[in-house]
């Protein structure tokens, strides 16, 4: 039998250059007692193998829901994949069977969670969590498992890891629980990692290390690399490419200093607008009125345009499509694509 | 650990001697006289009942009797029934039976009890978990002797599959139908503790990650999930096994099994102070060791509560 993972090797070979995971068109609602919530609708996006893609957007936007369905961990029901592909080295993977998608969950694509302490078991060592990836996936023995987890534990620079690897979860620090999960991901060099916004929990100084090694293990791992967050300042120094998502769509794609630079969608500039800057000390602080959007009754038209200032009729009656973003002089930019009818008034206003 | 366990074996001590005392009290002021009680209906002869009762030390004070009866105790010696027996021997008799069918019980409880109660809780809502909480609240409000006839109407009287009550007191395999009837109670609490315990951890974050890591089903459930689960469910059974210990009176009354709870009952109706207190003194004992094992139990499922 040839596995799926050679198939996916194969793939790969015969095609470069295809992207590492392409999602098309995902469509992701969720039964509630009060009605179906649209909570992802039309996504679309890429990573390569070395790439560094940022989702980015408030709760609820649907970033978390994307990666728990590209990792298969999303809980159906009360969830329903409606419509779209996923496709990874060119498989979709909708299609597989469930024992096919377990074999690359953990081997080909592996993912970081929030809260370290409660995504890892407190009754077990960390050393046999990191362990088992090896036991289960590759067939080792409990003594190569966890020679293999103090190898794990110092890569992501734990220290005495010879001596920690019997330790428990909570007698861990919390970036030190964090680099636990980012060696459990790393485990088996997997292709891709998704990392669910994993240095919300943790102090400022310690997200920068914990950001740091994670983008220093992509590189040399040369793995592609999602990275869902709604801190915009997490993102900028490690991510190629950003992806804003609002109310399950993905309102604007840009490469990661362009965006910053000059958004083209109001609701991006609003995000960058609300980040505090010294340089603006004893001013106000910007804040986007209103509140996201109930994902049992988006507004018509654009999702945001209750919250725009810009928004007009069109706005209000039009869902906008992603449209490629051109420069002044008419040619296309590169990477660049907005959901917003205003977009050249955004860009170049 | 090492201090933890002497400091808890040192507690036992003043709950050992509380709860003998207490027994010893409550015999005693049981209404009747027990001497008088030797002779059944007919009138005794009051110097016979003199001497009998000078003879059992039971015309001493009672605080006299009391530091007798420990004072033996503490060299092993359980005194003796009124009609001249060992006490000891009465309870090396009747421990050994009820050991057996305690144990019994205890398995049957764990295994079918935790069984139903994961299969309930992985597929909660459905009928498997629909049918389950029926038929344990329907266990529940059964009261034992209810089930006990029951049992013995349909399995030994319609089916004949077993003889109505217990022949032999050491025969396992007649000691089964009693030892379902006894664990029966505790497999519905065992099972709605379980259940309940699944539901609630099956949704928490390292199950995803477990998910996420690509475990098969199998063994997330079986690592992941049941070790965390199963600490609510440890604490009662540790507790209950206490209970089926003393508390077969019932049950062993209905099949005639002659353990603990037949002895006890009889030697409480025949006011034997000497041998309703050394059953007690073993009860209390097991009842104290469950307890210990199950606390250091504790510390091997949830490595987060040290002992110090």
């Amino acid at each position: 039998m040839t596995t799926v993972i050679e198939k996916a090797q194969a793939t790969d070979r015969l095609v470069p250059g295809t992207p590492l995971l392409e999602v098309r068109d995902l469509h992701v609602e969720f039964k509630t007692k009060d009605g179906i919530a649209k909570a992802v609708n039309g996504v679309n996006y890429s990573v390569s193998a070395g790439e560094t893609l940022a989702v980015l957007g408030e709760s609820g936007s649907g970033k978390s829901v994307t990666a728990q369905t590209i990792m298969g961990i999303l809980d159906m029901p009360p969830g329903r994949i409606t419509s779209g592909e996923i496709l990874f080295r060119g498989q979709d993977m909708l299609k597989m069977s469930n024992e096919e998608r377990r074999k690359l969950r953990g081997r080909k694509i592996a993912m970081i969670f929030q809260d370290a302490l409660s995504s890892l078991n407190p009754v077990l060592s960390v050393g046999y969590q990191l362990g088992e990836m090896f036991r289960v996936h590759e067939g080792a023995s409990r003594k190569e498992a966890k020679a293999k987890a103090i190898e794990l534990m110092d890569r992501v620079r734990i220290p005495a890891a010879k001596q920690r690897v019997g330790d428990y979860p909570h007698q861990f620090s919390g970036g030190m629980r964090q680099r636990i999960m980012i060696a459990m991901a790393l485990a088996l060099e997997p292709d891709l990692i998704i990392a669910d916004e994993p240095t919300t929990a943790l102090d400022v100084t310690v997200q920068a290390q914990v950001m740091d090694l994670l983008a220093e293990l992509q590189a040399e791992y040369h793995m592609g690399l999602i990275l869902i967050t709604h801190d915009l300042g997490v993102v900028a120094d490690v991510a190629d490419k950003i992806a804003v998502m609002y109310a399950g769509r993905i309102v604007e794609t840009a490469p990661v200093h362009e965006l910053y630079a000059n958004p083209a969608h109001p609701y991006t500039e609003g995000l960058l607008r609300s980040i505090p800057r010294l340089d603006q000390k004893g001013q106000e602080l910007y804040a986007i009125q209103g509140l996201p959007p109930n994902l049992l009754k988006v507004p018509a038209g654009c999702a945001f345009n209750p919250r725009c200032d810009k928004a007009t009729d069109l706005c209000r009656s039009e869902i906008p499509a992603l449209h490629q973003v051109l420069d002044r002089d008419g040619a296309e930019l590169a990477g660049r694509k907005s959901a917003c009818h205003l977009w050249k008034e955004t860009l170049h206003g | 650990m090492g201090r933890f366990v002497a400091r808890r074996l040192l507690q036992m001590i003043p709950v050992f001697l509380g709860t003998t005392f207490l027994i010893f009290m409550m015999v005693r002021i049981l209404p009747g006289d027990p001497v008088a009680a030797m002779w059944g209906d007919k009138a005794p002869d009051p110097a016979q009942l003199a001497a009998f009762t000078h003879k059992l030390g039971l015309d001493l004070p009672w605080y006299e009797q009391y530091f007798d009866y420990m004072g033996k105790l503490f060299t092993g010696n359980f005194g003796e029934t009124m009609a001249g027996r060992q006490v000891i021997d009465v309870i090396s008799e009747a421990l050994p039976v009820t050991i057996r069918l305690a144990l019994m019980a205890f398995a049957i409880e764990i295994v079918f009890g935790v069984g139903i109660g994961l299969l309930a809780g992985l597929r909660r809502g459905k009928f498997a978990d629909k049918s389950t909480l029926v038929f344990t609240l329907i266990l529940i409000s059964i009261p034992v002797p209810v089930l006990g006839y029951l049992f013995q109407t349909f399995f030994a009287d319609q089916l004949k599959w077993v003889t109505p009550t217990v022949q032999d007191s050491m025969n396992l395999g007649q000691l089964l139908l009693p030892a379902v009837v006894l664990g029966s109670l505790s497999l519905a609490y065992v099972a709605r503790l379980s259940r309940t315990s699944i539901v609630e951890n099956i949704r928490a974050d390292y199950i995803r990650t477990a998910t996420a890591k690509g475990l098969p089903r199998r063994k997330i459930i079986g690592t992941h999930l049941l070790r965390n689960s199963m600490i609510p469910v440890v604490t009662f059974l540790g507790t209950d096994l206490g209970a089926l210990m003393g508390g077969a009176i019932v049950t062993e009354g209905i099949f005639n099994v002659k353990g603990v709870g037949n002895a006890l009952f009889r030697a409480i109706g025949q006011k034997e102070g000497a041998t309703v207190v050394g059953f007690v003194v073993v009860l209390v004992i097991v009842y104290l060791v469950a307890s210990l094992i199950v606390d250091l139990l504790y510390a091997v499922l949830d490595p987060r509560i040290r002992y110090a």
